[in-house]
């Protein structure tokens, strides 16, 4: 590709994001749907969590409400884009654009967009809720928020591609809609996300969910959001954030790869 | 690359789903700048060969040359000299007219002004409306639109006139007419025999993924040949007769210069001529 193609698909790329945040906005009940679902776990099992860890005095809730947020971010990008494809792909949306010289690179630079601003926007209202409801109090450091801004990044990359890969595998909208919600279900139970401290889980079980992006990006949230002492709740009782770069890391280069590999433009299968 | 004369090339072309051939062989050739019209009935494989043909599906096998390019291997160059209307779209319900154009327009090297392409279709009303609220004819006509937005070389339209209105039916052959006289090649499928015959300089009727006639709409199927039916009326009633020479029958029936009362000569229609095709595969 030459330099001035590649600014083109950059360009063009842009320009998808802004129509993909505008078609997004303009479905009202869709935004709120999309936002109000990791919101009401947050505040309704937020509330049912009232105890205090006797060691550190910290309230289950806080911790609870800290990895919610990775649970929230990981809505906004693995579920939502992998609806978001199928969905693309069931209009029409897709084979418009297949006819059209855009290139397929700025379509998904369009569709990174769109989750980049939502997940900022869902990862923003739920620490607000979280500060508001639970009390956490939110890091001084720069530290810290250079640690959110990395995990954020990583992870949302990492998801989004999956996502996309995982609506390739669906024949259907509902298909896709169905499977990926039991996919993040799931992933977020063995993470750890319902039940608090996550060291209360089964071994085995998180050992199956450590080869996951959602048991890292909460883990690496939680260590944004709670004081040091904190960490002796982790399974392996320290944040082990180096690990939790290698993984996303990973998992951001899985995704991009399997993306190429199983990415259809059509639901048809010829 | 070779530019030819052709626009478009095929060559023995099938198509198979699942052991069924939806096309089963056909050969077609479009010169440059030709309107060339695919009939057919419902079923009969218009819509596949058309879509082979723009690269949204593969072929079975077959030789396919559409602007010197194989479609099924083209990129983006390729495509900015193209034009596709689909035969079903729903995309971008939540878009403008004039947000959709604008951001189409974007796409290609050398597009068309959106406000200009707003005003060929006639949807200058509802330029600033959301394309979910458009109604059906409306919608088609954004389609159309959207396929002409990058100033193609080659058009695809897919039964674009599906919902138009009789005088919106006729500002679009009278759009059609503008952008072949300025070059643009147009392959065009259709229900409508006075669309085609309007419209085409040749058309080739499809049944059952075979092109079972082609030609110019006046001679399809051996039509300018057909016996023409001369009727006319007398103080005995009227009579109808069938003859290779009409002229010289009325000038018989006429010696002396009479007037022949309800005098009528009529030739099959590319309607007759058409189910006359299509009912002999069936
Ligand atoms: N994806 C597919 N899978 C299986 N069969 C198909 C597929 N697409 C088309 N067909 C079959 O191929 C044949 C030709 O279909 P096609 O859509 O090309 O017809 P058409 O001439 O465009 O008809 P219409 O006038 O109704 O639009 C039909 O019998 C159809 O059922
Ligand atoms: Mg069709």
């Amino acid at each position: 590709m030459t330099a001035v193609t590649a600014r083109g698909a950059l360009a063009i790329g842009l320009a998808r994001g802004a129509v993909e945040l505008r078609q997004f906005f303009r479905q009202k009940e869709t935004v709120v749907f999309t936002f109000s679902l990791p919101v009401l776990l947050l505040v309704l099992l937020g509330s049912v969590f009232g105890d205090v860890y006797p060691e550190t005095g910290l309230p289950a809730s806080q911790l609870f409400a800290a990895g919610m947020i990775g649970a929230g971010i990981i809505s906004t990008s693995f579920v939502s884009m992998g609806i978001g494809v199928a969905l693309d792909r069931e209009d029409g949306t897709l084979k418009r654009l297949r006819g059209t010289p855009m290139p397929a690179l700025s379509y998904f630079l369009g569709k990174m967009v769109l989750v980049a601003v939502s997940s900022l926007a869902q990862a923003a209202l739920m620490l607000a809720i979280a500060v508001w409801l639970f009390d956490l109090t939110l890091p001084t450091a720069p530290g810290k928020w250079l640690t959110f801004a990395w995990i954020f990044v990583l992870g949302v990359t990492g998801c989004a591609a999956l996502g996309v890969a995982a609506s390739s595998l669906a024949r259907s909208v509902n298909g896709a809609a169905a499977g990926m919600n039991i996919v993040y279900l799931a992933l977020q139970f063995i993470s750890g996300v319902f039940i608090t401290p996550v060291s209360a889980l089964p071994a085995a079980m998180v050992s199956v969910s450590s080869f996951f992006p959602v048991k890292w990006m909460c883990q690496g949230l939680r260590s944004v959001f709670l004081p040091e002492e904190a960490a002796r709740y982790e399974m392996a009782g320290q944040w082990e954030l180096g690990l939790t770069a290698l993984v996303l890391g990973a998992w951001c280069v899985a995704g991009l790869l399997l993306c190429r590999l199983v990415f259809r433009w059509t639901n048809r299968r010829e | 690359m070779i530019e030819n004369v052709n626009a478009v090339e095929v060559h023995g072309l099938r198509k198979d789903y699942a052991g069924v051939s939806a096309v089963a062989g056909i050969d077609l050739d479009i010169r440059r700048g030709e309107i060339f019209a695919l009939l057919g009935p419902n079923g009969a494989g218009k819509t596949t060969t058309v879509e082979i043909l723009e690269g949204h599906r593969r072929r079975t096998s077959g030789e396919v040359r559409v602007l010197g390019e194989d479609p099924g291997r083209a990129g983006g160059a390729w495509r900015a000299r193209i034009g596709i209307v689909l035969q079903t779209a729903s995309d971008a319900a939540e878009l403008t007219v004039a947000e959709s154009l604008r951001h189409f327009a974007g796409y290609y090297p050398h597009p068309r002004d959106p406000g200009e392409v707003v005003h060929l279709v006639g949807l200058e009303e509802k330029a600033g409306s959301r394309i979910r609220t458009l109604s059906g004819g409306q919608r088609r006509r954004l389609d159309v639109a959207l396929g002409i937005i990058g100033r193609p070389e080659l058009l695809f339209l897919d039964e674009p006139t599906t919902g138009f209105d009789p005088e919106v039916r006729r500002r679009f052959w009278a759009l059609i007419e503008r952008l072949a006289a300025d070059g643009t090649t147009i392959l065009l499928t259709t229900h409508y025999l006075d669309e085609a015959e309007a419209l085409a300089d040749r058309v080739a009727v499809l049944a059952g993924g075979r092109v079972v006639a082609e030609g110019t709409p006046a001679t399809l199927g051996g039509r300018a040949e057909a016996e023409a039916v001369v009727r006319w009326t007398d103080a005995e009633g009227v009579h109808e007769r069938r003859t290779q020479r009409p002229t010289t029958l009325v000038n018989e029936l006429s010696a002396g210069g009479g007037e022949l009362a309800g005098l009528t000569i009529t030739r099959p229609s590319l309607e007759d001529t058409y189910l006359e095709l299509i009912g002999e595969r069936s």
